[in-house]
């Protein structure tokens, strides 16, 4: 089931995306769990500035990565992400 | 003890502890039979001061823990607990604070808040006030009701913890009905684990299997007609199931507790364990307790099995399960957690669990001990 993702996509309150230089990873903190990101599923998440909505997320990732169609994957993502209630949108 | 070479010495080999749990004091206004803290719990004195849980903090921070529980005891009997929390959340922990409610008020719920905790977890006793409170030894009810509505209202999550056992697993249909009522984001359902006073009461406390099976329908039930955003969390124990579970996730893995006087341990029943002399944080750096004590390394890797443990294709999955659990039952931390069937030992938890049958049907009649320092000094008397 997914839901459809609309308006300026943040970080869900109590999840905070963090760097740890000793796992060298972005992690994804949330009540007593953790969850270590791969570089791609950080870079997407460093989008979700509450701003931005998935189209504009998509373009900006585009710009910073060009040269590869990163659109259908980004948004199959950003479903999974909300979906699992790491992402909300407003 | 530990042979040289049979365990990882180089600190490259050890990975580092993701988890601090700091319990901060075992002073308590409750009475829970079930607590897991030492029976002995009166007689540790001498809590660390402010400075030296900071140092604490900073220390385990820059090993790398990133999860950092505040509990107890009661947690809220610290008066500097907002400035652990401030320091915490600067040094970049996502902090948990795992508290009963009572000790608490709107406004500190707020002054938490401001001091950037993260997330708070409100235990209950049962779901109506006269089980709760006599559980609880205390009047909390309408209290801890009070405080998760204020947990909510300062913008958190409402995360709600029922510790189940023989005399309150009946009403799990109330207790789904009560996190209904106050609009909980997340319900953990943990059977209680026997360490501590819950050891001293398991007989009185493991659910029997009719009990387990009618919780289990109750859960699943409320899981299909209920709709909402609530997350349920339901904890089988472990009594009732054929493999261990992988305890603390290994030895000195990823966890490390920090008890209210500074002893560093694996988990934090580890300090009845036999032959092992656990550091403390006053003497030694948190570096050198997680990488190069003896006691943290004693049971890391799989050269300290027995078997069946030893040869068994599952070790590395549960690691043989809980070393304090085969300690408590066989009297021996390395051999298997008779949780596991294939333990010679298995027979120990088939007994407790017609035990508890047997003194379900006779109508409970054993007393429950209530954590208190009355039954501390009566139980340490009689052994």
């Amino acid at each position: 089931m997914t839901t459809p993702l609309t308006g300026g996509v943040a970080i869900s309150p109590g999840y905070r995306l963090q760097w740890e230089p000793v796992q060298n990873a972005h992690v994804l903190l949330f009540p007593e769990g953790m969850i270590k990101l791969g570089a791609s599923a950080a870079e997407i998440l460093l989008m979700c500035d509450g701003e931005r909505d998935a189209d504009a997320i998509i373009a900006a990732l585009q710009a910073k990565f060009p040269g590869a169609d990163l659109a259908a994957d980004v948004r199959e993502f950003l479903e999974v992400a909300h979906d699992k209630g790491w992402i909300s949108t407003d | 003890m530990t042979k040289a070479g049979s365990v990882p010495t180089n600190s490259s080999q050890i990975s580092p502890p993701l988890w601090l749990l700091a319990e901060l004091t075992y002073a308590c206004p409750l009475q829970c039979p079930y607590c897991s803290n030492p029976v002995e719990y009166n007689a540790i004195k001498q809590e660390l001061d402010t400075d030296a849980w900071l140092r604490v903090l900073r220390e385990a921070r820059a090993l790398g823990a990133t999860q950092l529980g505040l509990s107890g005891g009661e947690p809220l009997v610290r008066q500097d607990l907002e400035i652990i929390i401030q320091e915490a959340r600067e040094l970049g922990y996502y902090t948990n604070l795992i508290t009963s409610g009572v000790g608490m008020d709107a406004e500190r719920v707020a002054s938490f808040k401001k001091a950037g905790l993260d997330h708070i977890q409100v235990s209950f006793q049962a779901s109506s006030a006269e089980l709760n409170d006599l559980i609880a030894g205390t009047r909390a009810f309408e209290h801890k009701k009070a405080m998760a509505r204020a947990v909510k209202s300062n913008g958190y999550p409402m995360v709600l913890c029922f510790v189940l056992h023989r005399d309150n697993i009946g009403q799990i249909d109330q207790v789904l009905e009560l996190a209904t009522e106050l609009q909980a984001d997340y319900v953990e359902l943990a059977t209680t684990q026997y360490y501590g006073w819950a050891w001293v009461n398991r007989d009185r406390l493991l659910p029997t299997i009719e009990q387990l099976q009618h919780a289990e329908q109750t859960v699943n039930q409320f899981r299909a007609d209920y709709s909402g955003k609530m997350k349920l969390y339901y904890v089988v124990p472990d009594y009732y199931e054929n493999r261990p579970k992988a305890c603390m996730n290994g030895w000195g893995n990823i966890f490390l507790t920090v008890a209210p006087d500074g002893t560093a341990l694996p988990c934090h029943a580890a300090r009845q364990l036999p032959d092992l002399s656990f550091p403390n944080v006053r003497e030694h750096s948190v570096e050198d307790i997680w990488y190069r004590s003896e006691s943290f390394n004693h049971f890391r890797g799989f050269e300290w099995m027995k078997e069946p443990c030893r040869s068994c294709p599952e070790k590395e999955k549960d690691f043989g399960g809980c070393r304090c659990q085969a300690y408590m039952l066989t009297g021996d931390p390395a051999n298997a957690d008779p949780v596991c069937d294939k333990s010679p030992h298995h027979e120990l938890i088939t007994q407790a669990i017609e035990n508890a049958r047997a003194e379900e049907a006779a109508g409970n009649t054993k007393p429950l001990l209530f954590r208190n320092p009355k039954s501390a000094k009566k139980l340490l008397a009689t052994e």
